[in-house]
């Protein structure tokens, strides 16, 4: 019988859906008033946890507890009230309103896994508003745990986990021992929209706060950012008179001939 | 309608108005068309026809969540992952033989009268 703990890591992001501006500053997004939620490959990954969970009870060769943690200010906590009702166990939030970038966070979830001793950590392959893919493998590194990323199929085995991972070129497979840091990619498994029962029922379920000093760890940005700036607009379209006109305009103008 | 049946109707408008809130053609509109089809049918008396009401609600759900899943992942996808089909065709626009050099008749207009 195993008894499997995992920990999901997610991360509440600007939706992806969200027509996104640059703040009048231009030192950032905007952020203000503006639609969050959970990044989609956190979905999937919590996703995946509760599949793993399922299949387990299903098969009855063991349970799963699944945490899920998040790091950032208190509306994380709406993030981590969605994987509850979808159907986490437990929730951690780790409170911090500075801006935390991929290294501290690596640093702050070594240290709940340092508390939490799970046998597996998951989380999404990369956030959509930095689009960093690194806080899982910087994880691996910090906790010198293997890792495998950009999962596309997950099998457990004892004390192991087959992962077939979507590279370039192609699809890898690889087998790990566990404990082992697991990161999502998009065609891993298709997320279930939380019912408003269940997210009833997250409530009530337990949801701890730290914050990085409780934690011990250093959250100090190492990356400055200089400039943001939005895309070149576009341009609108001519009208072409003829073949031997368009064959000018794409050589002269466009250069892409 | 029996209270259980009535507590499902109502159960099933509440899941609707929460699914309706990400609508793309805007929450409001939604919660005037879901109120509308739910006002249409408060006289029903049948219990097949009133059950036969609350499987299209369901069978609704499903869809809005169908679609909201295939919204995010076309999204995704298209950000995230390189379209082999697109790169095909602009690697055969550049190295098609009428748009080498710089002598091709093809970049020259023809004279016109």
């Amino acid at each position: 019988m195993s008894n499997l703990r995992i920990l999901v890591a997610t991360k509440r992001v600007i939706d992806y859906a969200v027509k996104i501006r640059v703040n009048a500053a231009g030192s950032a997004v905007e952020t203000a008033n503006v639609k969050h939620s959970m990044n989609p490959f956190d979905e999937i990954g919590t996703e995946q946890a509760i599949q793993i969970k399922e299949a387990l009870a299903k098969s009855k060769t063991g349970t799963a507890e699944i945490v899920v943690v998040s790091c950032g200010p208190v509306k994380s906590q709406e993030t981590l009230r969605t994987a509850l009702a979808m159907g986490a166990d437990r929730a951690i939030h780790v409170d911090s309103d500075e801006e935390l970038q991929p290294l501290a966070v690596a640093k702050l979830l070594r240290a709940v896994v340092e508390k939490e001793k799970p046998d597996m950590v998951i989380l999404g392959k990369q956030a959509i508003d930095d689009d960093s893919n690194q806080t899982g493998q910087m994880l691996a590194g910090l906790l010198n745990w293997p890792q495998a990323t950009f999962a596309s199929k997950v099998e457990l085995g004892d004390k192991s986990m087959t992962v077939t991972r979507e590279v370039d070129g192609g699809v890898e497979t690889v087998k790990t021992p566990l404990p082992a840091i697991l990161t999502t990619d998009l065609r891993l498994n298709v997320p279930r929209y939380a019912s408003l029962p269940n997210i009833m029922k997250a409530k009530k379920k337990p949801l701890a706060k730290f914050t990085a000093a409780d934690l011990g760890v250093d959250i100090k940005p190492r990356l400055q950012t200089l400039k943001i700036v939005e895309p070149a607009k576009r341009q609108g379209g001519k009208i072409v008179e003829s073949v031997d006109d368009l064959v000018d305009k794409l050589k002269n103008e466009a250069k892409v001939l | 309608m029996s209270t259980p049946t009535r507590y499902r109707v109502i159960a099933l408008y509440k899941q609707l108005i929460y699914l309706g809130r990400e609508y793309p053609a805007g929450a409001d509109y939604f919660h005037k068309k879901l109120k509308g089809a739910f006002m249409k049918n408060k006289d029903l008396t049948d219990p097949a026809e009133i059950q036969k009401r609350i499987d299209l609600g369901d069978y609704v759900c499903k869809e809005i969540e169908a679609m909201y899943h295939i919204n995010k992942y076309r999204a995704m996808k298209k950000r995230y992952y390189e379209d082999a089909e697109v790169e095909n065709i602009q690697a055969k626009l550049e190295n098609a033989n009428w748009a080498q050099g710089s002598g091709s008749s093809a970049t020259q207009s023809s004279p016109r009268q």
